[in-house]
């Protein structure tokens, strides 16, 4: 028996929340007294791969086939499911973003394992097998028993942190048996987002609702953003009018984000925006409206006019780096 | 071409969420129950697509798994233009539960759209689950789909960017936010209309749940907000790198 964990790549790299999942598979494994392995699919280099031992994983398997880019769901579970059988694991462990919501559903068929997404810390028990997320959009906290002897969490991003955990990584080549008929995803084109912080690994976000008032309002916030190296985010209303992407709309029916800390410039806070973003640990609420109710979710508030608060912000934080 | 949108039947989105004595389920008293907003949305795209393309699109059926109570929602979905309705009598247990018993009425459909998340319990699995059951390719983080010849053009957000693809039915997607704008407000003639359509019960399967909900609580209540006045917005950077330490 072992615990496996799912180690996702973007272009051959890994990120923050590669070294959160090794460190909650490495902590779980440790509860569990079970030996922890992680396995990547698609071209990573040794010494990249290497890095996770810092985080406690003994093994990694890889497999470097190059068709994982096209991210073909069906394939990449089957994927996972050979590295499972090979590391006889009964626990995986993966990211609760696109990919993981994506592969996590048909790999639990495959291993007949309860899933559990988004779910927050270890398990509040090991026997029986109980873990934590939150429910109704962050309204609330559910414990989740799980019965089948195989099981599979996705991690909810920013929840756990790193645990640095030294330990000896042997990198072992890995073939999961795919052929070509496996993988059906045709991919047209990507786009990828570059040069900005990623809404998902943002440590700080930025965020604008209607308050700002047009597409064109964005300028302060946006550097703002730069200067604090953060993610930009908006409210429903904003995606909606097509001032931002939707890929930045945060809350309900959006993305749901925990980072450090949130700024929220003239957005009211409806309930369905405070479930996408109440898990962050600090809110700051800058909105013309002292009743608005994103006061009452926030930790700092500003009543005030959004135009005369963010050039403030801007000064003190360049002064704060310099 | 058929199409299959699966529905879940969850509290308006506002609800005040509160549980019984024992925190161990939800208390649906005086809730107000919507189409799952990811599936209202699934389910415009696909009424979409069939004003766009017409015959090619035969036909649109809806599908949840629920007790006699989810079928107002059922008939909303019929009311904003769907053409039948399935319910599997059962209380939806979780997410495995709820795939395997989809199984039964799913397979004919060259379409499956299912929303991203669920408004209530937050699952994000029956599609994939299902789609694994059926053995078929699947999609997801879908936003955006259209017809081309025989085959989809889909849209997907990836972590870290957007992708366009080509893919062959049959298939399941599995889809989010910009998939369609705004959901559709029944008017009173497809109300009417939908009462006339065909909402089929099926018995449920035999299936075991792999996980169970077993307590609930609310998160802890919040410190009141700490105010700032305008002209001193300055200063709330500074408690925030030395106070609050996020900076």
């Amino acid at each position: 028996m072992s615990v496996l964990v799912y180690i996702e790549n973007w272009d051959g790299k890994l990120k923050k929340l590669s070294y959160e999942l090794a460190s909650y598979g490495a902590q779980l494994a440790e509860k569990l007294q079970l030996p922890v392995k992680a396995v990547s699919l698609g071209k990573v280099d040794e010494a990249t791969l290497k890095t996770l031992g810092k985080y406690g994983i003994t093994e990694v398997l890889s497999d470097t086939k190059e068709t994982y880019n096209t991210l073909d769901n069906s394939a990449i579970a089957k994927a996972l499911f050979a590295a499972a059988e090979k590391t006889a694991a009964t626990i995986v462990v993966m990211a609760n973003n696109n990919l993981g919501k994506a592969v996590s559903p048909r790999l639990a068929v495959k291993m007949k394992a309860g899933l559990v997404s988004a779910v927050q810390g270890l398990p509040i028990s090991t026997e029986p097998f109980v873990v934590k997320k939150m429910v109704f959009t962050s309204k609330a906290f559910a414990q989740i028993t799980i019965k089948s002897a195989n099981k599979i969490l996705t991690l909810a991003p920013n929840s756990f942190g790193l645990a640095e955990k030294n330990t000896d990584t042997t990198i072992t080549a890995f073939d999961a048996g795919l052929s070509a008929d496996d993988f059906a995803t045709t991919v047209v084109s990507t786009n990828k987002v570059t040069g900005k912080v990623l809404l998902q690994d943002a440590e700080i976000v930025v965020s604008g609702g209607r308050g700002m008032k047009a597409a064109d309002n964005w300028g302060q916030l946006e550097e703002l953003a730069e200067i604090l190296g953060a993610g930009t985010a908006c409210s429903r209303p904003v995606s909606d009018e097509g001032w931002r992407p939707h890929a930045e709309h945060v809350g309900q029916t959006g993305k749901i984000i925990a980072p450090n800390l949130y700024f929220a410039f003239g957005i009211s806070g409806a309930i369905q925006h405070l479930g996408g973003v109440s898990s962050s640990k600090v809110i700051v609420a800058v909105n013309k409206d002292p009743e608005a109710p994103i006061f009452e979710a926030a930790d700092y508030g500003i009543v005030g006019d959004v135009f005369k608060v963010l050039p403030q912000f801007i000064e003190a934080v360049k002064e704060l780096k310099a | 071409m058929k199409i299959l949108v699966l529905i879940g039947n969850v509290p308006d989105t506002t609800t005040k969420v509160k549980f019984n004595a024992d925190h161990t389920a939800f208390d649906a008293s005086g809730v107000q129950w919507i189409i799952n907003p990811w599936d209202e949305l699934a389910l415009t795209r696909a009424l979409e697509l069939k004003e766009a393309y017409g015959a090619k699109v035969e036909k649109i059926v809806v599908a949840n798994v629920g007790r006699s109570e989810t079928e107002a929602t059922l008939r909303k979905a019929l009311a904003v233009g769907a053409d039948e309705a399935i319910r599997i009598d059962a209380d939806p247990l979780d997410a495995f539960f709820v795939a395997t018993q989809l199984t039964a009425v799913a397979a004919d459909y060259d379409l499956i759209l299912a929303g991203i998340e669920n408004a209530d319990y937050n699952g994000t699995a029956v599609g994939g689950m299902l789609a694994e059951l059926l053995d078929r390719k699947s999609v997801s983080a879908v936003s955006g789909i259209d017809l081309e010849d025989d085959l989809l053009k889909i849209s997907r957000e990836i972590d870290g960017g957007s992708q366009q693809l080509t893919m062959s039915l049959p298939l399941l997607a599995v889809v989010q936010k910009g998939i369609a704008k705004e959901p559709r407000i029944p008017a009173m003639r497809g109300i009417m209309m939908a009462r006339k359509k065909p909402l089929n019960v099926i018995a449920a399967a035999d299936a075991e749940a792999l996980t169970a909900f077993d307590h609930f609580e609310l998160p802890p209540a919040k410190a009141a907000c700490k105010m700032v006045d305008e002209d001193q917005a300055a200063s709330l950077i500074r408690i925030l790198h030395e106070e609050a330490k996020v900076l």
